[in-house]
C-alpha cells in the first residue's frame, strides 16, 4: 500500500506556520521563537527540530545533504535524508558546495558556505541559560532584560572547577550584540563559521520547540573574560592521515593494530573531496 | 550628632498588599482588619505606611513576630518583589533624590547589583547551592560588570576569609556547608561589591545558639570595619539588642514603636513592646 503524503511529509498550514517562526527568528537574531513543533515519524531528540525546518523551506529546486557528527553516511543522517527524499523526491548530494540546504547535527562544514545556502543546525537544548535558571518564565525575562550573569558564571564555575572554559562543544555565543545564543553542540571550532556568515544559518529543538536564526553576516562572539580568552580545539601540528588537511576539525582515532593515535578530519565529505582532488591532479600529471 | 547628616536609605510610606482591597478597608485612617487582614474581601496589609530613615554606619534593628511584615519590607526594599506604594531613596544613587520604586527595571538591577547586599533567612534564596562558594560571590560582581576572572577570584578569596571560610573550601557548594557557614557564605557574597547598604533578614534564625553568636559578631566586626550601614531584621530581640543602634518595632505591618534600642529596652513605651521586652527578660 503507498502512503500519499502532502509534498514535504506537512500540510501546507503546518509549513507556513514554522515558516512564520523561522521569519520572526530571522528578524530577531538570536531570540528563540517558540513554535508548535509537530510530531514526526521519528523520536523527538533525534533531529526533529531541523528535520521540520527542512521540510518547511525545501522547495523542488532544492538540492539537500544532511550530515550527523561530521558524516553523510551515519544511520541519523540517511534516514533523515530518506525521509526528505520520500516525501519530496527532490535531489541530495554529499557536497556541500552543491548543496543548497544543508541540515546538519553538531557540525558546521569544513567548505564555507555561500550567499543563497542555508544551513539547519539541529538541537537538543536551545537555551544557554537553562543549567543556571531551570524556570522557563525566568529565563525568558532574563534574555527581555539581556540579563547574562549566568552565562559568564557558568564559564567562570568551569574555570575554577577545571581550570579553563571547557565546554567542547555548545560554548554559548552573544548574537548581534543582543543575544546570548546556544550555537547548539558544534565545536567551539565551529564558533567562528558562524560570525559574518554569507549563508542563513536556522536552529531548529523539536523537543523544546524553539525555533532561532542567525541571519547572514550577523556578529556572533563567543562568551569569554578578559583574562580567559575564547579559544578554540587547536589541530596545529596535526595533518589528516586520508587526505592530508590541516586547520580544519579532526577526530583522533586510534589504530589498534600499530597501536598509536592518529588523526582524520571529522567533515567526511570534505575529506573524500579533497581526496579526489588529488587523484584527479595526480592523474593529470602522469598523463 | 548623628542626626544632622543625610540617611543613606530613607524609606517613606511604604505600603505592601496583597489583593485589591474593598470598600471596607480601603482607606488606610478607618480601616477595620484582623490584625493584617481584612475578612471582608481577604486583603492582606503586610506592610501599612512604613518610614524610617537609616544613616550611614548606622545598624537599625526591625523587630516583631512572625507575620508582622518585615520580611515583605525587606523584599521590597531589595526589589525582590513590588511596592504597593510609597517611596524609597538611597544616598549613593542619584544624591538620593530619585524614588527607587519608580526606576526602571534596568536600573533597580543596577542599584541591587552595585550598591545594596542582601542575606535572606534562607540560604536557597539568596545562593546557588550547587556553584563554588567562590563562583556565588562572583555572580555578584559579574552582574556589576566585572569580566576578569582573576579579580573576582582575588576578590572572592578575601571576602571569603574575612567571613571565616577555609581556604580549601573556596570551591566548594555551599549544600555541603553547614547552615552557619552557608549564611557567612551570603554573607560575602552580599559583600562583593562594596554595597553602602546591607539588608539582613533573619541570618541567624535556626542556627545554634553558639554558630549565632559567631555569625553576630562576625556581622559586628565587618560594619565596624567596613563602615556599611545596615537594616537587620530579627523577630529576636535578643540579636536586635546585640547589634542595633536604633531599633524599630513593627505589629501588622506596622511600625508601633521606634528609638535608640537602650531606651527601648528600658523604657518601652507600647504595651506590645513591653511584652516583648518583657519577654526577652
Ligand atoms: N505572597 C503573599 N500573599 C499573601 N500574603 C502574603 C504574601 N507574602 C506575605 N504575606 C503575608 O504578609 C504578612 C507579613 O509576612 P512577612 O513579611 O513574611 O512577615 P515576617 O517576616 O515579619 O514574619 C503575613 O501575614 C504573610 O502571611
Ligand atoms: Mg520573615
Ligand atoms: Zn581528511
Ligand atoms: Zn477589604
Amino acid at each position: 500500500m503507498q502512503i500519499n503524503y502532502n509534498f514535504a511529509f506537512f500540510d501546507e498550514s503546518s509549513k507556513r506556520e514554522i515558516r512564520r517562526a523561522t521569519l520572526k527568528a530571522i528578524a530577531v537574531p538570536g531570540y528563540q521563537v517558540p513554535f508548535a513543533s509537530r510530531e514526526m515519524p521519528i523520536a523527538r531528540g533525534w533531529g526533529t527540530g531541523g528535520l521540520q525546518l527542512t521540510l518547511s523551506l525545501v522547495g523542488l529546486d532544492d538540492i539537500v545533504k544532511v550530515i550527523d557528527q561530521g558524516s553523510d553516511e551515519s544511520v541519523n543522517a540517511v534516514s533523515i535524508k530518506k525521509l526528505v527524499q520520500n516525501t519530496t523526491d527532490i535531489r541530495t548530494t554529499d557536497e556541500t558546495a552543491k548543496a543548497t540546504l544543508i541540515q546538519s547535527r553538531h557540525r558546521v562544514p569544513e567548505i564555507p558556505l555561500r550567499a543563497g545556502q542555508i544551513l539547519v543546525l539541529q538541537v537538543p537544548m536551545p537555551e544557554p541559560l537553562r543549567m543556571y535558571e531551570p524556570r522557563e518564565a525566568e529565563t525568558k525575562k532574563l534574555h527581555a532584560e539581556k540579563e547574562y550573569s549566568g552565562a559568564w558564571l557558568m564559564l567562570f564555575e568551569q574555570i575554577m572547577n577545571y581550570g579553563s572554559m571547557t565546554t567542547g562543544a555548545d560554548h554559548p555565543v552573544m548574537v548581534h550584540d543582543r543575544y546570548v545564543m546556544a550555537p547548539s553542540p558544534i565545536p567551539k571550532f565551529d564558533n567562528a563559521k558562524l560570525n559574518s556568515s554569507e549563508a542563513l544559518i536556522l536552529l531548529g529543538a523539536g523537543r523544546e520547540k524553539k525555533i532561532y536564526a542567525v541571519p547572514p553576516y550577523t556578529k556572533v562572539v563567543s562568551l569569554d573574560f578578559e583574562d580567559y580568552p575564547f579559544e578554540t580545539e587547536s589541530f596545529e601540528d596535526r595533518s589528516c592521515r586520508l587526505c592530508g588537511s590541516t586547520g580544519v576539525f579532526m577526530d583522533e582515532l586510534y589504530d589498534d593494530a600499530s597501536g598509536t593515535a592518529y588523526f582524520q578530519c571529522n567533515d567526511t565529505s570534505y575529506c573524500l573531496e579533497r581526496m579526489n582532488e588529488q587523484s584527479w591532479r595526480e592523474g593529470a600529471e602522469s598523463r | 550628632m548623628i542626626q544632622m547628616e543625610q540617611p543613606m536609605i530613607s524609606v517613606q510610606h511604604l505600603n505592601k498588599q496583597f489583593g485589591p482591597g474593598c470598600p471596607h478597608c480601603m482607606n488606610p485612617a478607618s480601616r477595620k482588619l484582623y490584625k493584617n487582614f481584612c475578612t471582608v474581601c481577604h486583603t492582606v496589609y503586610s506592610c501599612q505606611d512604613v518610614s524610617f530613615d537609616l544613616y550611614p554606619g548606622e545598624i537599625i534593628g526591625v523587630v516583631g513576630e512572625s507575620g508582622s511584615g518585615k520580611s515583605t519590607m525587606m523584599r521590597c526594599l531589595y526589589f525582590d518583589q513590588e511596592a504597593t506604594s510609597g517611596e524609597v531613596y538611597l544616598q549613593a544613587y542619584k544624591d538620593g533624590i530619585r524614588n527607587l520604586f519608580a526606576e526602571s527595571t534596568q536600573q533597580k538591577r543596577y542599584i541591587r547589583n552595585h550598591l545594596m547586599g542582601k542575606v535572606y533567612q534562607n540560604p536557597m534564596l539568596g545562593l546557588r547551592m550547587d556553584f563554588t562558594s567562590i563562583g556565588n560571590i562572583a555572580e555578584k560582581m559579574i552582574a556589576a560588570g566585572s569580566r576578569r576572572v582573576s579579580e573576582m577570584e582575588d576578590r572572592g578569596m578575601e571576602l571569603l576569609e574575612k567571613v571565616h571560610i577555609p581556604l580549601h573550601r573556596i570551591k566548594e557548594a555551599p549544600k555541603h556547608f553547614s547552615g552557619g557557614m552557608q549564611q557567612r557564605v551570603q554573607i560575602a557574597k552580599a559583600l562583593s561589591n562594596r554595597p553602602p547598604v546591607l539588608l539582613l533578614d533573619e541570618v541567624t534564625t535556626g542556627l545554634d545558639l553558639s554558630v549565632q553568636a559567631s555569625v553576630l559578631d562576625l556581622i559586628k566586626a565587618l560594619q565596624r570595619e567596613l563602615g556599611i550601614s545596615i537594616v537587620l531584621v530579627s523577630h529576636d530581640l535578643g540579636v536586635v539588642r546585640m547589634l542595633a543602634d536604633r531599633t524599630l518595632v513593627m505589629l501588622d505591618g506596622k511600625v508601633v514603636e521606634e528609638g535608640l534600642t537602650d531606651q527601648i529596652l528600658e523604657d518601652p513605651q507600647e504595651a506590645y513592646t513591653q511584652q516583648l521586652v518583657h519577654s526577652l527578660l
